[in-house]
């Protein structure tokens, strides 16, 4: 770090010109050679005072340092990186660093911190091809993801090494009771995400948007995150058994056939309003119109 | 018919002579033979009422169906049937009634699409029906009473259709039920009273289920029964109105026969709305209760709506501003009061009183029986469009957050762009409406002025270019036509008064030869070419017909 340098040379700099002087007055006592004998003793006395002071100077100054300044000790640590965080570094410091700072500590106006935000969040954002931004707006929409599994892997054990934060979980993620899953859905997440995730909207081109596309992961670290307007489900709010159970009864019912024919969106009266109008009353109109025709 | 051997007018034939007893009972042959003979007028817009006769029919029939496996009781029940996601769950009897209509009952599912998607068609038609009679001026004396009927019939519809689609008790339709509750409880002074009378109680009680089926399947259908019949019994006796044309006039009505040429239309008719509503009935789905889930009073989803025809009112609650009235003595009166029950009241009575208030501005008390054009009456079509725009930019505003979500506009800004638009579309609408009658107007006194535009060029011989008119009539010195209006339709194109050929014969590909079609018509003088050829030049080089347009030089 290029701060430390003028710090540790001043000490020693205060400390260089206060020596000869205390030295000197010694030599003044004994015989010439003797005097000759300690002035050569006393240049090596010297030299090696000298390095010493400076040693112990600049060990004291880097000790206050780094007692005063933790942020410093970590960077120190990160020297025992893995190669998965190097690598997740690297791709950090190239598409990252600009709104979330090179420290991860946020940018004012930009993005916010991610230290502790765990590899969750980096997960849901990224793969989601939410992060990378492509412009600051209301909400990040989800879009092709920009980088491939292995480059989130690294990004994921870049943030993680770097302030933790919830991790992905792991074992099957619909592992849960489907009709707990549909009251908890109802309870928690339909009053934003629709019925069944159709998605919705909220204020000021906010939206809850359609977990049609989602896979399962994305669906749980999205509740254990809370990413953009969406409320954090913690372990103590949601268990993850309960995460679980709506991850389930999300997929099952989005998989299921429609029995009644064709969906339209599943959003119910407007889409059907919509339908009565351009198809029924359309056809009964044409209807009528040929009637009359053949009069 | 070997009638010859009896006396005239005694039947021979099995089914005669058993019509003859019946008829030496009952006496029934006289009025039935006046009925068959009545004369209905025929045009495309008069079997817009029909077509939610029918689907009033389609509902009857697919109603009872329901009724037999409906269970409308809000006891408390645990669902073990057939539909995995739901299994387990604490629910009314009623939704789970409705899910063993969905997925146990044989053809329950379809027979629920069909009702409610023929549900959908019966307020549409009625809408359609009601925005015909209007700007014909269907509604003058002395039809003012079927109006109101028809009115009373558009707000039943309403109601049938809210307790409907409330009754499976399912998410969706809960979270109207409870609107709704917070509409009565948003009335001033009694509607506190009002819903413990409706509910038995607070919200949502033991009992609103039960209530709303015996509404439902007995008291309001049997309203509109009786006063369908009384609508028809009306129509009957003051016959259908009809269009001006040739030989119709204020004391004729010009059409076919009830038997068979109406018959054979209406009963066509009904199959096809029977058809439309089994279409969709089978191949769309409406209303998938199990997707909603089981109504409990601490959930609610996103894009919670009504129907689409009470959607209306839910445009209005989204746009009007949170203005509690806070009166002295700890009283308020809600917001929710003013878009909800006030603007319905206001519109539905500005709609009913109509007929009367139309006849008292413009003092035409007189007794009508042809019907009016929309662009003969300027202000009455214009304030119809007003109306429409006004109920469009409501209605568009109940599904704002589905169009915001969907178009990904701001919900902000579609609910700014509602209470904009609603104050300022409405009256421009008025004016752009006002214009286009105006301008239909001139152009119909201008094509019996001046004949219609032929597309014909002709060169005179000092340069001019004219081109040539066809007048429909006789013409005067100027070459302008004598013809008036009549209220009827008036030609506007060559091929409405025999200018143009025959249409080539076939439906995919021509059964016919083109230049062989051409020929014939030539010879029998059919079209512009033919009539071209053999008129008369005047010495000015104008053909003596009128063919000059515009304003007469000479």
């Amino acid at each position: 770090m290029s701060t430390t340098n003028p710090q540790s040379d001043a000490p020693s700099g205060e400390g260089a010109p206060r020596g000869p002087r205390r030295w000197s007055r010694r030599v003044a006592d004994g015989s010439p050679a003797a005097a000759a004998r300690a002035r050569r003793r006393s240049k090596q006395r010297r030299r090696v005072a000298n390095v010493a002071g400076l040693m112990a100077a600049l060990v004291l100054t880097g000790t206050l340092y780094s007692a005063l300044s933790p942020a410093y000790a970590t960077d120190e640590s990160n020297t025992s990186e893995s190669s998965a965080e190097a690598a997740g570094r690297e791709l950090y410091e190239r598409s990252c660093i600009t709104c979330h700072g090179e420290n991860l500590e946020g940018v004012p106006t930009r993005g916010p911190s991610l230290i502790g935000v765990g590899e969750a969040a980096v997960y849901f954002q990224v793969h989601t091809g939410r992060m990378p931004l492509v412009r600051q707006e209301a909400q990040g929409p989800d879009k092709p993801a920009v980088f491939s599994d292995e480059e989130i892997d690294q990004l994921m054990a870049y943030v993680q090494a770097n302030g933790g934060g919830p991790t992905l979980p792991s074992g099957d993620l619909r592992e849960g009771d489907l009709t707990e899953g549909g009251e908890l859905f109802r309870l928690n997440c339909a009053s934003c995400h629709n019925f069944v995730g159709e998605g919705g909207a909220l204020s000021s081109g906010k939206r809850a948007p359609s977990l049609e596309d989602a896979n399962d992961l994305e669906i749980y670290t999205a509740m254990l995150t809370g990413p953009e307007n969406m409320p954090v489900f913690g372990d103590n709010q949601l268990t993850p058994e309960e995460k679980r159970s709506i991850v389930n009864y999300v997929q099952t019912v989005k998989e299921q056939a429609d029995p009644g024919g064709f969906g339209v969106g599943r959003i119910g009266p407007v889409a059907e309003g919509v339908v009565i109008w351009v198809v029924g009353v359309a056809a009964l109109l044409f209807g009528i119109f040929w009637m009359g025709s053949k009069a | 018919m070997a009638r010859t051997a009896t006396a005239p007018g005694v039947p021979t034939t099995r089914l005669g002579k058993a019509a003859l007893e019946v008829d030496d009972r009952l006496i029934v042959a006289g009025p039935l033979r006046r009925t068959l003979n009545k004369v209905f007028p025929d045009h495309w817009s008069f079997l817009l009422g029909e077509i939610a006769l029918y689907s009033f029919i389609v509902l009857l029939l697919s109603g009872t169906y329901l009724t037999f496996f409906f269970d409308a009781s809000m006891r408390e029940v645990v669902y073990e049937g057939t539909y995995a996601p739901l299994r387990g769950a604490e629910m009314s009897a009623a939704y789970e009634s409705t899910l063993y209509i969905s997925f146990d009952v044989r053809g329950g599912l379809f027979m629920r699409q069909l009702h409610h998607w023929a549900a959908l068609l019966f307020v549409a038609s009625i809408v359609i029906h009601l925005l015909r009679i209007f700007f014909t001026g269907a509604f003058r004396r002395p039809r003012e009473t079927n109006w109101l009927i028809g009115v009373a019939l558009l707000v039943l519809s309403f109601a049938m259709g809210f307790t409907g689609y409330s009754m499976p008790d399912d998410l969706l339709s809960g979270t109207g039920l409870r609107i709704v509750s917070a509409i009565i409880l948003a009335i001033p002074v009694v509607g506190t009273w009002v819903h413990w009378a409706v509910f038995n109680g607070d919200y949502v009680g033991e009992f609103i289920v039960g209530r709303m089926y015996i509404v439902h399947v007995l008291i309001v259908p049997a309203i509109i029964l009786a006063l369908i019949a009384l609508h028809l019994l009306i129509l009957v006796k003051q016959k259908h109105t009809q269009f001006p044309g040739p030989g119709r006039t204020e004391h004729n009505v010009v059409g076919n026969r009830l038997f068979p040429a109406f018959a054979g239309k209406a009963g066509g008719l009904f199959f096809i709305v029977f058809g439309v509503c089994a279409a969709l009935g089978g191949l769309v789905q409406i209303n998938p209760v199990w997707l909603w889930g089981p109504y409990n009073p601490a959930q609610v989803s996103a894009a919670s709506q009504p129907d689409w025809y009470v959607m209306f009112l839910d445009g209005s609650t989204r746009l009007f501003p949170a203005w509690d009235l806070n009166l002295p003595g700890n009283y308020q009166i809600p917001a929710l009061f003013w878009p909800t029950v006030v603007l319905p009241g206001i519109l539905f009575t500005l709609l009913a009183l109509y007929p009367m208030i139309e006849r008292k501005l413009t003092r035409d008390t007189a007794s009508h029986h042809l019907l009016q054009r929309p662009r003969d009456v300027p202000v009455r079509t214009s304030l119809g469009m007003m109306a429409i725009t006004f109920y469009v930019v409501l209605l568009i505003s109940g599904g704002n957050d589905v169009i915001a979500e969907k178009f990904d506009i701001s919900l902000n800004a579609m609910t700014w762009a509602g209470r904009i638009g609603l104050v300022i579309l409405p009256p421009l609408a008025y004016v752009f409406t006002y214009r286009i009658c105006l301008g239909l107007q001139k152009h119909d006194r201008e094509v019996l002025e001046h004949g219609l535009e032929t597309g014909v060029i002709r060169r005179l011989p000092h340069g001019e270019f004219i081109e040539v008119h066809q007048p429909l009539g006789p013409v005067d010195e100027h070459g302008h036509g004598q013809l008036a209006y009549g209220g009827a339709p008036v030609p506007k194109r060559m091929n409405q008064v025999g200018g143009a050929r025959r249409a080539i014969r076939g439906f995919f590909k021509p059964i016919e030869e083109p230049a062989q079609v051409e020929l014939e018509q030539r010879q029998d003088e059919h079209g512009l070419a033919a009539a071209e050829a053999d008129r008369e030049l005047t010495t000015s080089g104008r053909p003596s017909d009128g063919g000059r347009p515009q304003e007469p030089r000479d």
